[in-house]
């Protein structure tokens, strides 16, 4: 009787015909304050590679240019010819992941060079990134491979030869984004 | 004008001192006056502080601090883990000072004047907002949890760690959240159909990035920019940072400063070397994102001492990352018989729930755990089940259940069962 009455008040009023289901709302509501951004604005912003290496600068190096890098650079972190500590351990470690101490490095774990490349260019040195060029982010990459027995000391690394590196656990991952109840 | 003001304030500081003098003269004139046996504390019997600009709790309760773990030790002091006392606090919020901090190079200083958020990738309109536009978008608040998703991994050790409750499980917190939806952003955008995936990435000094299905972002994803009613914390992502309900904390990307829409993930870092979950044959599982149901009593719990047998309650914290706590079971027995704790916080998706169960503590040994169940039926598994699942190097996704051991001398341990 309460709620008849209620909703005849609220129809008189013309409230129910405001009330709008919330999607909607945030459809036709929203300011549309975004300001358009061109694609050479947009290129000094966009710093992710993907496994396929699209967008992949220019440039180069070998694992052998690539060492001088890494011993200035980044072994005080990660340790000569990337053994670790206090940073994470970068090469070895192949063979031990089903064991009861595995070592996950670039070489035993990671499954694609690409993500080297990205990380190393967005992230490191730990101390002073975005501070490396783009010969040095790929040199020092291709030393880390190196260490790792996955390319050749003088191998040319860059945008056409880093994606092809073969990783040894690229097969190692499994997908599983499902909701927990439906494994 | 501006002198005979000055006048004014001195007359009225004058004026003070000679009541304050009064006062004290008054009391000269009556000793063991009437006045002199009534109750009342040290504080009772003078002025109290002045107003502070910004709130500051009691000096008493100054040793509740979060536990800070480098992982690099101080060469690089920002990255690693501030935990939440959990032990120490009560109800379903934590406070945004105790909230616990995941960060992977550092909290960056950044001027919300300068920060930008760029969208784009595979859209109509790739574009970019000020933190001023974000600001006159259409809010909503909700209550949601975070966790890290090696929280707990510190209760892994091959020896129960004798060490409060915070320290094992407090890589977690729950705060009220205010933001937009991200969806009202990509509608602005216009998104391609085939975009299925959404790249997230901060402007910390690692550029912390993370893939994220856009299922989930059209579900309940936002851009929070308010936390507990104040504009975030630098900690927790200021001025602008992802929320994902219920999933990994670290895809909750702080100081947001990318969004870009992709056909299939990019692999980042965070997604291959970390937050993969090592199985025993060697093989990882890849994108676990939900947070598992999960409980854990706080009150009593490692570290603390029942003073005397007798009436306590048990008091903790469930959630789950798939939606709603239905059910919160406590066992003094190690498990062999469980009962209901009542629930506070029940109604809402992917947040604290606080549980409590009235237990009449007789003075013989006991071992408290509990047991969460969530709305889609998941039960919080046993340490033994769950350890079965990984191989033991993985510390991520920890959700099984907590055991504290009571002694008859009242000292709650913290034991393996």
């Amino acid at each position: 009787m309460f709620t008849l009455k209620r909703t005849a008040i609220f129809a008189a009023l013309g409230l129910v015909a405001c009330v709008t289901p919330p999607q909607q709302q945030s459809a036709t509501r929203a300011p549309a304050l975004g300001v358009p951004m061109s694609a050479d604005e947009l290129a000094a912003w966009d710093i992710s590679i993907p496994p396929s290496g699209a967008g992949l600068p220019a440039g180069g190096g070998t694992a052998r240019q690539g060492q001088t890098v890494y011993d200035q650079k980044c072994a005080a972190c990660h340790g000569l010819k990337g053994v670790g500590n206090p940073a994470d351990a970068l090469a070895g470690g192949k063979g031990t992941l089903d064991s009861k101490t595995p070592l996950r490095t670039v070489g035993s774990y990671w499954p694609y060079a690409t993500t080297l490349f990205d990380y190393v260019r967005r992230a490191m040195p730990i101390t002073n990134p975005l501070s490396l060029t783009n010969d040095e982010v790929y040199a020092v990459s291709a030393y880390v491979l190196y260490l790792n027995g996955i390319v050749a000391e003088d191998a040319p690394i860059n945008a056409q030869t880093l994606p092809l590196a073969k990783m040894p656990n690229r097969d190692g991952f499994i997908d599983d984004w499902r909701p927990r109840a439906a494994r | 004008m501006s002198k005979e003001r000055k006048v004014g304030r001195r007359e009225f500081l004058k004026q003070g001192s000679m009541l304050l003098t009064g006062a004290a003269a008054s009391s000269a004139l009556a000793p063991g006056a009437a006045a002199q046996n009534l109750a009342g504390e040290p504080w009772e019997r003078v002025y109290g502080a002045a107003f502070t600009l910004y709130g500051e709790r009691s000096r008493f309760e100054h040793p509740v601090v979060r536990r800070i773990v480098k992982r690099y030790g101080d060469f690089a002091p920002g990255s690693g883990v501030a935990l939440s006392p959990i032990e120490s606090l009560e109800g379903i919020i934590t406070p945004s000072s105790l909230h616990n901090v995941r960060s992977h190079s550092g909290t960056p200083d950044i001027d919300p004047k300068r920060h930008q958020l760029v969208l784009h990738g595979l859209v109509a309109r790739p574009m970019r907002f000020s933190v001023d536009a974000l600001l006159r978008y259409p809010m909503v608040t909700r209550i949601h949890f975070l966790e890290c998703s090696g929280n707990s991994g510190r209760a892994l050790a091959p020896q129960p760690t004798q060490a409060p409750a915070g320290f094992l499980h407090g890589n977690m917190a729950c705060s009220e959240w205010t933001g937009i939806p991200v969806r009202t952003l990509l509608e602005e955008a216009g998104v391609l159909p085939q975009a299925k995936w959404l790249l997230a990435e901060g402007a910390d000094s690692a550029h912390m990035s993370r893939s994220i299905p856009l299922e989930k972002i059209l579900d309940d994803a936002l851009i929070a920019l308010y936390q507990n009613g104040e504009r975030l914390r630098p900690e927790q992502g200021y001025p602008v940072r992802l929320l994902l309900p219920g999933w990994e904390g670290n895809m909750n990307v702080k100081w947001l400063r990318r969004l870009k829409l992709l056909e299939e993930p990019m692999y980042t870092k965070d997604e291959t070397s970390k937050y993969t979950d090592l199985l025993p044959d060697g093989r990882a599982l890849q994108f676990t994102f939900e947070m598992g149901v999960k409980s854990v009593i706080t009150k009593p719990s490692s570290t603390m001492t029942l003073p005397r047998a007798g009436l306590y309650e048990i008091s903790g914290l469930a959630w789950s990352g798939a939606g709603r706590i239905r059910r919160v079971e406590v066992s003094t027995d190690g498990g062999v018989t469980w009962r209901d704790a009542a629930l506070t916080g029940e109604e809402r998706l992917k947040a604290f729930v606080r549980f409590r169960l009235p237990w009449e503590w007789k003075g013989d040994e006991a071992r408290l755990q509990s047991r969460a169940t969530d709305e889609k039926g998941q039960v919080q598994p046993a340490r033994s089940d769950w350890l079965a699942q990984y191989s033991p190097a993985n510390t991520f996704h920890n959700n099984s259940i907590v055991t504290w051991s009571v002694g008859a001398d009242g000292s709650v341990k913290h034991v393996y069962a």
